[in-house]
């Protein structure tokens, strides 16, 4: 008797323990052929965490196209001068209320966070940037359909309501300490933040998303026909689709038939969107924010000196779709690419 | 009388001393100390401690592999500045890495991977030479050599793993690091490379081996405490005359699977699946990348891998679609 309640005692607390893992439970969505292991698991409470963070802001009333456009009325406007008058204030009011911090004290509050005195001048850097970012949200939705498809972007997307969006990256030169003879870490071998506190290689974003290193490392025959990457090539791959299981909140099989990775055929078309994806967020990286190292004060930058640069979680902060798919661009065609309006004249970015 | 339905030894044999047999062959040392006896040791196995044998091979051996750990740990505590702490917190994560590709098999700086060759060839000295040891040992004492041996295909694995591929190969950066986290990601970063180790048909019979010994060693195991209430572990005797316990032993698993192993030939049988294990993954492993590329596609070319219905729309490598951004 007392056997079996020691036992039945001990059989409690391990199963207490495994059940610590997740409160709800994780369920599992089968995601490919029966007998194949393809399934994406979710941590209920971890989904409905996010799922209640993720609701969108208002949408303020869509505008009047009509009218002379804001490049005829006002002056200094580069990227939004295709827009009307109405339109054009629509959108400065709702970036003030997706990306100025509530708190901020007067002289940065509202407009005053990126305008001077003179609506015009291009003084403060925080207009510089934002110039920048209205171009970049435009481009995201006209030319990179392959990533964000009709759902799009909007400032919203990754600022929430921060001045900076809190999921940003710099390149990481390591905890250092290593000087003269002692080994190098070979930028592994610590707790890495950007892959999931594993001990691989901790800043596969120089390489991946600012870089063009190749990233595809598996032989694609048999005898290998000349392969010759490394199997510490092969870490820094691993690191970098770490992070993206990471980024959007899902393992492996959301994207791969992890018995052949690399063989598109068996890979799910969730694949393909982020092939797109890291195809956007380096050329992002390299036409939109390096360009503005300059612009940004030093306590905006990295400790190496970099701009922020954007990576898979600026955007999807930890969920397979931003926001759940919800789409706020759809309310906003203003920042869906420029206006076909052959009278206006090309703008910079349009020249690209 | 003993009970062995327990984890401990109920029985502790309080008796003279055993010095050991004498041993033929000479050298310089002898045994040293004359034992004592620990009660809590005697528990789990036999009470007397010592005397203890260390001889010139043993000595070396100790002496160089503690030159590599030293090499190994005081770069890796280096490499948090030498703090306790994060030595501790981090030591998980902490590793000496081989040189990187770039370097292939010539001599790199000691910081970027000269310490890890010197690490390296140090512990390989000090398995070779503790090698040695049980061999000269077991020869001492006029057993044979199956310890040795069975050490030595661990030995093997060890050498493809950390030298012979990677001579082959043509890059020390092949080898593994040295670290617990580390040489984890490299053995799931090997199989990323070459396509899927799971589909190496040497590492599937390592495999077989790894879990044939685990099962083998339980059911042995588990065959002579069962019948050491009739002299079961007495099995050398058993062997050559064949008493209720060996009779008992062979009938229970005649019935179970219709075939049986002896007192003798179960140890054969626990040796080789043991020492398979070691010798089919050396093998495996030393195939992996210098002749094979891609395990899978070498399972789909030999009717290993089966194919799958599609169940989502045709995928196709983005690369390769025309106008697309690269």
């Amino acid at each position: 008797m007392i056997r079996a309640t020691r036992l039945l005692v001990v059989l409690g607390l391990s199963s207490a323990l495994l059940a610590g893992c997740s409160k709800s439970g994780v369920e599992s969505v089968q995601n490919g052929y029966r007998g194949t292991g393809m399934a994406t698991l979710y941590d209920k409470d971890r989904v409905a965490a996010q799922y209640a963070a993720s609701q969108l802001p208002t949408v303020s009333p869509a505008a009047p196209s009509e009218g002379p456009t804001a490049g005829q009325i006002y002056q200094n406007v580069k990227v939004l001068d295709d827009l009307s008058a109405a339109e054009f204030a629509r959108v400065m009011l709702s970036i003030t209320e997706w990306v100025v911090p509530k708190d901020a004290p007067p002289e940065q509050a509202a407009c005053n966070y990126c305008h001077s005195a003179n609506l015009a001048d291009d003084t403060k850097y925080q207009k510089v940037v934002a110039r920048k970012m209205l171009q970049m949200t435009r481009d995201i939705n006209s030319k990179w359909q392959t990533h964000v498809a009709a759902t799009g972007v909007t400032c919203y997307t990754c600022h929430r309501g921060n001045a900076v969006p809190a999921y940003a990256w710099f390149k990481d030169p390591g905890p250092g300490h290593q000087s003269g003879i002692i080994a190098t870490r070979a930028g592994q071998n610590t707790p890495s933040l950007a892959s999931g506190l594993t001990s691989l290689p901790y800043d596969p974003f120089t390489p991946f998303l600012l870089n063009a290193e190749p990233i595809r490392v598996e032989g694609k025959t048999i005898g290998g026909d000349g392969n010759r990457s490394s199997i510490k090539q092969a870490e820094w791959t691993y690191s970098l689709m770490v992070h993206m299981s990471e980024s959007l909140g899902v393992n492996c099989a959301y994207c791969h038939n992890t018995r052949a990775w690399s063989d598109w055929s068996q890979s799910t078309p969730q694949r393909v969107t982020a092939w797109h994806g890291i195809r956007m967020a380096r050329e992002l990286n390299n036409q939109y924010m390096v360009p503005l190292t300059e612009t940004f004060p030093a306590n905006r930058l990295g400790v190496t000196g970099d701009v922020a640069k954007v990576n898979c979680s600026t955007c999807h902060q930890g969920v397979y779709k931003p926001m759940f798919g919800a789409s706020l661009a759809k309310d906003y065609p203003e920042l869906r690419g420029r206006k076909a309006a052959p009278e206006a004249t090309p703008p910079v970015a349009a020249a690209r | 009388m003993a009970e062995y339905q327990n984890l401990f030894t109920r029985v502790q044999v309080s008796a003279p001393h055993y010095h050991g047999v004498p041993h033929t062959g000479g050298g310089i040392w002898g045994r040293h100390g004359s034992g004592g006896v620990s009660h809590l040791l005697g528990r789990l196995g036999d009470a007397q401690i010592g005397p203890v044998y260390l001889g010139t091979l043993g000595l070396a051996s100790l002496l160089s592999g503690l030159l590599a750990f030293e090499i190994i740990g005081l770069n890796m505590w280096a490499s948090v500045g030498w703090s306790p702490l994060q030595f501790i917190r981090q030591l998980a994560w902490l590793a000496l890495e081989p040189p990187a590709p770039g370097y292939g098999l010539t001599i790199p700086p000691l910081k970027d991977g000269g310490w890890w060759l010197m690490a390296g060839f140090f512990l390989t000295l000090s398995v070779m030479l503790w090698w040695a040891r049980t061999y000269r040992l077991a020869r001492k004492l006029e057993m044979g050599t199956h310890v040795a041996w069975a050490f030595a295909a661990a030995i093997w694995l060890f050498l493809v793993l950390g030298f012979i591929r990677p001579v082959l190969m043509g890059s020390w950066s092949e080898a593994v690091p040295f670290g617990i986290f580390p040489h984890l990601d490299w053995t799931s970063a090997f199989s990323l490379r070459y396509g899927n180790l799971l589909y190496n048909p040497f590492h599937a019979l390592s495999i077989v081996f790894l879990y044939g010994s685990v099962l083998l060693f339980a059911m042995h195991a588990g065959t002579i405490l069962a019948v050491s209430r009739f002299g079961g572990e007495r099995e050398v005797e058993q062997t050559l005359d064949r008493g209720t316990a060996a009779e008992r032993a062979a009938l229970f698993w005649r019935w179970t699977m219709g075939f049986n192993a002896t007192m003798e030939s179960i140890h054969r049988w626990a040796w080789w699946c043991a020492v398979l294990c070691m010798i089919t993954g050396g093998i495996g492993i030393l195939l992996t990348g210098t002749v094979v590329d891609n395990w899978y596609l070498w399972a789909v070319k030999h009717g290993v891998a089966p194919t799958y219905p599609q169940s989502f729309p045709t995928v196709v490598d983005p690369a390769l679609v025309p106008g697309v951004t690269p």
